[in-house]
């Protein structure tokens, strides 16, 4: 993995970003009263790039996720699709982006239509849209696809029906289908997080390989920093909290140099083969381990009941505007803006 | 170029999944024994009343033989109060009753497949739509209007009755399809074939409906008893012309001569009884095995 800086070099390039996710919020009206389940997100995609969004559940990073892929309509702010807005657009530009964005989701029991084979699943999109002509041509970029995500031979499982097969071949087939139109982006949300370790890692590496070969870009949200280290070492990752990103920079100064005091708990809750090690670290940093409601959150920063860090009058007066602490790196956080971050010292470690 | 090649052998061998259906379908058929008892009994009676009638000979009234019992020589279930055999008449009278059963719940399963998966899926002004028309035909009384109809007009064709029947009993279904696919629209899979661009009516009807399509042949096959039920309710209360000869017209005749009240007139009144049930029976038995040659998950088993 030499490829350290590319992400900050595509950055300096100036070129325009894939998707952009401006000022993006979704409101949901309940019984208890309006729920911001994402707030003021912004976010970028740069083609070929990995954007990791990490947070505990409930953060928004799935409502995010499906603003993104045009799923659900945001209450405020814009998503932009090569610069222009998918709820604006005409016709064909917004079949261009539907085809061009792919997601992949959590349940692999669930995303696969039990009545139909990984054949006809994988053959529908191909023909619908004339990617081939003809249902053998079809058939045979099927096969290709189901080798691409490591199915071999792919002839014994074209036949089969998703409840013959495994959970993580299963997701296989999820990838092999998002694969179909040649998508731009593929969102990846919490695609591994059902599926067996040993398997989880087999799958990772495999969207590893679809991200270096085929130059997809990647939104990839996961609740567990570890496997945002693992995927995207050399991209970017968004920290979020209660529907807020809380910290945002190059993934690599994340894991190493985190900020923001949420970040840096996220981190030491990571546990340690070393069971005295864990013992010591991390433990009772947090003041309170409740996670505030959604619909009735702290005033001023949403961290603050929890945080360390925590200083009276500051952190429970505005809510922290997310600054740049450091090159390419900011955080929402009135204690880090105001003592500074430090400088990042940043290890390139070998990717686990 | 291996890759190629592996594909290669993939495609030739994709030629060969869809290997005998039919026998796949036969092999679902008699892994449940009552539905296989039930796919006998409705295959032998839609046999019988559909070929049957071209070798039956003409009954005549007879007055020398009228009332026979059962088993009587020449006269295997007796003869009816005109001395007219029954069991010709039975062969011959289950054609129209057959057709009209399964013609009308043709009728209102496809209505209530079409408006109701679009109105679930589109929602909306479609919805609001479906759901008033579908509440204002529900409270009409179905049998009460027959018996005006029949009243004001030559109900004599047996299509024109299908129609009939079939388009009053759309809604029960209809609102039952709605919210199957309610549920079914927020699945995963739907989603995903919607960023797949595949199109409304395509995601609708093959990516949607046929993880519905046991639920859709069982209430098809309750929709064929409740039209057979319907008809020979109305032949029975004499609201349809009685001309020609079919099930429910014998019922009553039977019931107007006064048949029940006549040891050796059984036979007469209970044949086409006999017959209905039988058929209703078939059809209920059937759908399990229908149910285990549609669901692939049952299919492996």
């Amino acid at each position: 993995m030499t490829a350290t800086d590319t992400a900050p070099a595509a950055k300096a390039e100036g070129r325009t970003p894939l998707m952009t996710l401006n000022g993006v919020s979704q409101v949901f009206d309940t019984k208890a009263g309006p729920i911001r389940a994402c707030d003021q997100v912004n976010l970028s995609i740069n083609p070929g790039e990995v954007l990791c969004l990490v947070g505990e559940s409930g953060s928004g990073k799935t409502t995010a996720a499906r603003m993104a892929a045009g799923l659900a309509k945001p209450s405020d702010g814009t998503v932009a699709y090569n610069g222009i807005d998918i709820w604006s657009m005409n016709r064909r530009d917004f079949s261009t982006f539907r085809r061009g964005v792919q997601y992949v989701h959590q349940d692999p029991y669930a995303s696969l239509n039990p009545t139909r084979t990984i054949l006809q699943t994988i053959t529908a999109p191909l023909l619908k849209h004339g990617v081939v002509k003809g249902s053998k041509a079809a058939a045979q970029r099927a096969a290709e696809l189901l080798a691409k995500v490591d199915m071999t031979p792919p002839e014994s499982f074209l036949s089969k029906y998703p409840h013959q097969l495994s959970g993580g071949q299963r997701q296989r087939i999820s990838v092999a289908r998002a694969l179909t139109l040649d998508p731009k982006i593929i969102i990846a949300d919490e695609s591994t997080s059902m599926l067996d370790v040993s398997i989880r890692i087999s799958v990772l590496a495999m969207l590893g390989r679809l991200r270096d070969e085929l130059g997809v870009g990647f939104l990839f949200i996961t609740h567990d920093l570890a496997i945002a280290k693992y995927f995207g070492w050399n991209g970017n990752t968004a920290v979020m909290y209660l529907g807020r990103i809380v910290e945002f920079g190059p993934t690599q100064q994340i894991i190493n140099a985190p900020t923001h005091p949420y970040t840096r708990a996220l981190i030491d809750a990571i546990p340690e083969p070393d069971p005295d090690l864990t013992k010591t670290k991390g433990a009772g940093s947090l003041r309170s381990l409740e996670i505030p409601s959604l619909a009735h959150l702290p005033v001023g920063c949403s961290f603050h009941p929890r945080c360390p860090r925590f200083e009276g009058g500051l952190c429970d007066g505005a809510v922290p505007e997310l600054i740049t602490v450091r090159p390419g790196q900011s955080t929402a956080c009135h204690v880090v803006a105001r003592d500074g971050a430090g400088d990042a010292e940043v290890r390139d470690e070998p990717v686990a | 170029m291996t890759e190629a090649a592996a594909t290669g052998g993939a495609v030739a061998a994709i030629g060969t999944t869809g290997v005998s259906r039919f026998a796949g379908i036969m092999h679902g058929l008699r892994r449940s024994p009552a539905g296989f008892i039930g796919f006998i009994i409705v295959a032998l009676l839609v046999l019988i009343t559909a070929i049957g009638p071209f070798f039956t000979p003409a009954v005549e009234p007879n007055v020398k033989e009228i009332l026979l019992p059962f088993g009587s020589p020449g006269h295997f279930l007796g003869t009816d109060n005109e001395g007219k055999d029954v069991l010709i008449q039975m062969i011959d009278g289950g054609r129209s009753v057959i057709f009209i059963g399964f013609f009308a719940a043709a009728i209102s399963t496809f209505i209530a497949i079409v408006f109701g998966s679009l109105a679930a899926y589109l929602g909306g002004g479609t919805d609001s739509v479906v759901t008033t028309a579908a509440d204002v035909v529900l409270t009409v009384p179905t049998i009460v209007l027959l018996a005006v109809l029949g009243a004001m007009f030559k109900l004599d064709s047996p299509i024109l009755l299908a129609i009939l029947v079939g388009v009053l009993s759309w809604p029960v279904l209809t609102r039952a399809v709605r919210s199957q696919v309610l549920s079914l629209r927020e699945r995963e899979f739907v989603e995903a074939a919607k960023l797949l661009d595949l199109g409304t009516i395509r995601i609708v009807f093959v990516e949607i409906l046929p993880n519905m399509a046991s639920f859709i042949l069982m209430n098809f096959m309750i929709g064929v008893t409740n039209a057979i039920y319907a008809l020979v309710g109305l032949y029975l209360l004499g609201l349809a012309p009685l001309t020609g000869s079919n099930w429910g017209i014998m019922l009553n005749r039977a019931w107007i001569a006064g048949a029940i009240f006549n040891d050796d007139s059984l036979p007469f009144i209970l044949s086409p009884i006999v017959a209905i049930i039988l058929l209703l029976l078939g059809l209920v038995m059937m759908t399990r095995s229908l149910e285990e040659i549609l669901n692939p998950r049952l299919r492996d088993r």
